[in-house]
């Protein structure tokens, strides 16, 4: 099935010993640039890269604070070695959060310290060699950006804006990832990482309406650019494309239906992913949160929520109201933006939805805490909402659930190994090795408490799971959406009887 | 990697896929399954004409469950199902099977 090993899965995770390059030859298929361009990035490597590389690095560290901060006060303490899922998978000793740090920290002292600048030997610093931007590329392409280690770093030291920064720069000199950068691009002229026309997303809505209709006998709606709805909701578009994406969208639509709101979608701000975030590139990071902005005024809504999407709620949460406010246009009684799970979720508080739990009875779940929902953001208003939210609206609608082991949950949680931009096939060999310790909690509560299913709420770790679950002898559609659940358990008070009947 | 058609040489991406979609024949689909050690059944062309002509109309390949409901509509309800199209297409009939229609892979978080 695989031209690499697949690792084997143990009873307890084992600290690997780090061994030298054995992922050195793990890196993404490069930019071209017909997708570099309309980024505003170069479409080659430019002739005097070092120069424009070290200006671009200077540019940053002015810019942001923490990147400084970050190069500066690593002490090489060790706390980070063993927490990365990269490193655990495939034991190459650059997977380490401080020595993936390090390929940047060593520049950066030869560059802008002074001791690295006049004695560059004592303190380990090295010039920006041909050699160090391949290093770059391939490592820098073996993080996920999911900032696990910095929970254990003393000084919170947070890879994930190093490895941000790390690609801002290659970008500016022409050295670009082509799945995150044609992505984006698609973003800009379709208005989705899908390149799914508005036409295309308009027959894919009926045809849910009309396959929702046949299994309940309710006309639940899942409209599109409707102007004067109340409600934009902004989900990622995989949840129009795949499976079991498309089973969580099912389910926001009947919890609307249910909750007697209007809403809408839209054909503009079509998609939640935001991966400029992923490439560091601020520019590009706001004008794709600039569509929602439009979007949003230009249909004349009250509210904005955001459907499953684990870095998309990132951006939402915590940067959306810089990057594309201020939002007082909208209903200030309600959270700016809200997620799909709160909504459901002050709904089953309320006693508004009903559910019969017995319809996800062939299911024992567990949940996957996503890195961006879990460690980059918040959620309702209380603290570690984030958490509970999500396992509460399983618990209301299934009668069977269980958490895995908690060093691999909440703020301790284990990357998909998909995250960060790292969901494409040509890097297949490093998505299977970083799932290894997600796999491994799930196997263990698959074998402690009869597990069969994981259900997740970001879109890059459910296409992720249901492609190297397998590689570990689990099936593909052993992970589903939060709302798939919420979908099969809610109870339309408007269907049939004669359905309720059939069904009950 | 190009590959070799009707004596033509068609220019392909880093992934396989056709780079000019005009350039696709059905021996496009022959050759690039044959590679795979699979042979193409009617089966598979039911899938392969159903992706060409969605994607003639809408410029995408179609979603899951479109895709699904159209091949259970033509072949019966048993046949409408993913599980049905990975048999087909074990590396996903959004990838494989729009690989050998000649369309382009579908990106994002698929």
């Amino acid at each position: 099935m695989a031209d690499f090993d697949v690792p084997e899965i143990k009873e307890y995770i084992e600290v690997p010993e780090p061994r030298v390059g054995v992922t050195a030859h793990i890196a993404p298929f490069k930019s071209q640039e017909k997708f570099q361009e309309p980024l505003g990035f170069p479409g080659e490597l430019v002739d005097n890269w070092q120069e424009k590389a070290i200006e671009k690095m200077g540019d940053l560290l002015g810019k942001y604070r923490s990147l400084q901060v970050f190069l500066d006060i690593c002490v090489h303490c060790g706390a980070c070695t063993d927490k990365c899922h990269y490193f655990l998978g495939t034991e190459d000793a650059n997977n380490m959060p401080v020595a993936r740090q390090e390929l940047l920290r060593k520049v950066y002292r030869r560059y802008f310290t002074f001791a690295g600048k006049y004695f560059p030997k004592l303190v380990g610093a090295i010039d920006l060699t041909e050699d160090v931007l391949d290093q770059w590329y391939s490592y820098f392409h073996q993080c996920s950006q999911c900032r696990r280690c910095s929970v254990f770093c003393p000084y919170g030291i947070d890879t994930a804006e190093i490895s941000m920064a790390a690609r801002e720069i290659m970008d500016s000199v022409g050295v670009g990832q082509k799945y995150c950068n044609e992505i984006i691009g698609k973003v800009f002229v379709i208005g989705n990482n899908l390149g799914l026309p508005e036409p295309a997303l308009a027959d894919t809505l009926e045809g849910l309406e009309e396959e929702v209709e046949e299994d309940t006998g309710v006309k639940v709606r899942y409209p599109l650019d409707e102007k004067g709805a109340d409600i934009l909701l902004v989900t990622p578009s995989a949840d129009f494309f795949a499976e079991p994406h498309v089973d969580g969208l099912i389910g926001y639509g009947k919890v609307f239906h249910e909750a007697g709101v209007s809403w809408t979608l839209s054909s503009k701000a079509s998609e939640a992913a935001n991966f400029g975030m992923f490439i560091g590139s601020y520019e590009n990071m706001r004008r794709i949160a600039l569509r929602i902005r439009e979007a949003a005024l230009e249909l004349g809504v009250k509210r904005i929520v955001f459907g499953e999407c684990g870095h998309a709620w990132r951006v939402a949460y915590s940067f959306l109201n810089t990057l594309a406010g201020p939002f007082d246009f909208l209903d200030p009684n309600y959270p700016v933006p809200q997620h799909i799970c709160e909504f459901t979720y002050n709904l089953i508080q309320e006693g508004k939805l009903k559910f019969d739990k017995s319809e996800n009875d062939h299911m024992r779940l567990t949940f996957h805490d996503s890195c961006n929902v879990a460690r980059a953001s918040r959620m309702g208003n209380f603290e570690g909402g984030q958490f509970v939210i999500p396992r509460e609206v399983i618990k209301a609608c299934c009668n069977h659930y269980f958490d895995m082991e908690e060093d691999t949950t909440e703020e301790a949680t284990f990357c998909c190994g998909g995250g960060g931009g790292l969901l494409t096939d040509d890097i297949m060999e490093i998505r299977v090795k970083g799932a290894l310790p997600r796999m491994q909690a799930l196997k263990h509560v698959v074998e402690e408490n009869g597990v069969t299913h994981m259900a997740a709420i970001c879109a890059i770790c459910k296409s992720q799971f249901s492609k190297v679950m397998p590689y570990y002898g689990f099936t593909m559609d052993q992970i589903v959406s939060v709302h798939q659940l919420v979908s099969n358990a809610i109870i339309l008070s408007d269907a049939p009887a004669e359905q309720e009947a059939a069904e009950g | 990697m190009p590959i070799e058609v009707n004596g033509k040489t068609l220019e392909t991406d880093e992934e396989g896929y056709l780079a000019n979609l005009n350039e696709w024949e059905p021996e496009v689909a022959t050759i690039m399954a044959k590679e795979d050690g699979t042979e193409l059944t009617d089966a598979h062309w039911e899938v392969i004409n159903f992706l060409r002509e969605y994607y003639d109309e809408y410029q995408i390949a179609p979603a899951v469950r479109v895709l699904t409901k159209a091949i259970g509509k033509k072949l019966g309800k048993d046949k409408g199902n993913s599980k049905y199209l990975y048999e087909l297409f074990p590396y996903g009939p959004a990838k494989q099977a729009c690989k050998y229609a000649g369309l382009p892979k579908p990106t994002g978080c698929v």
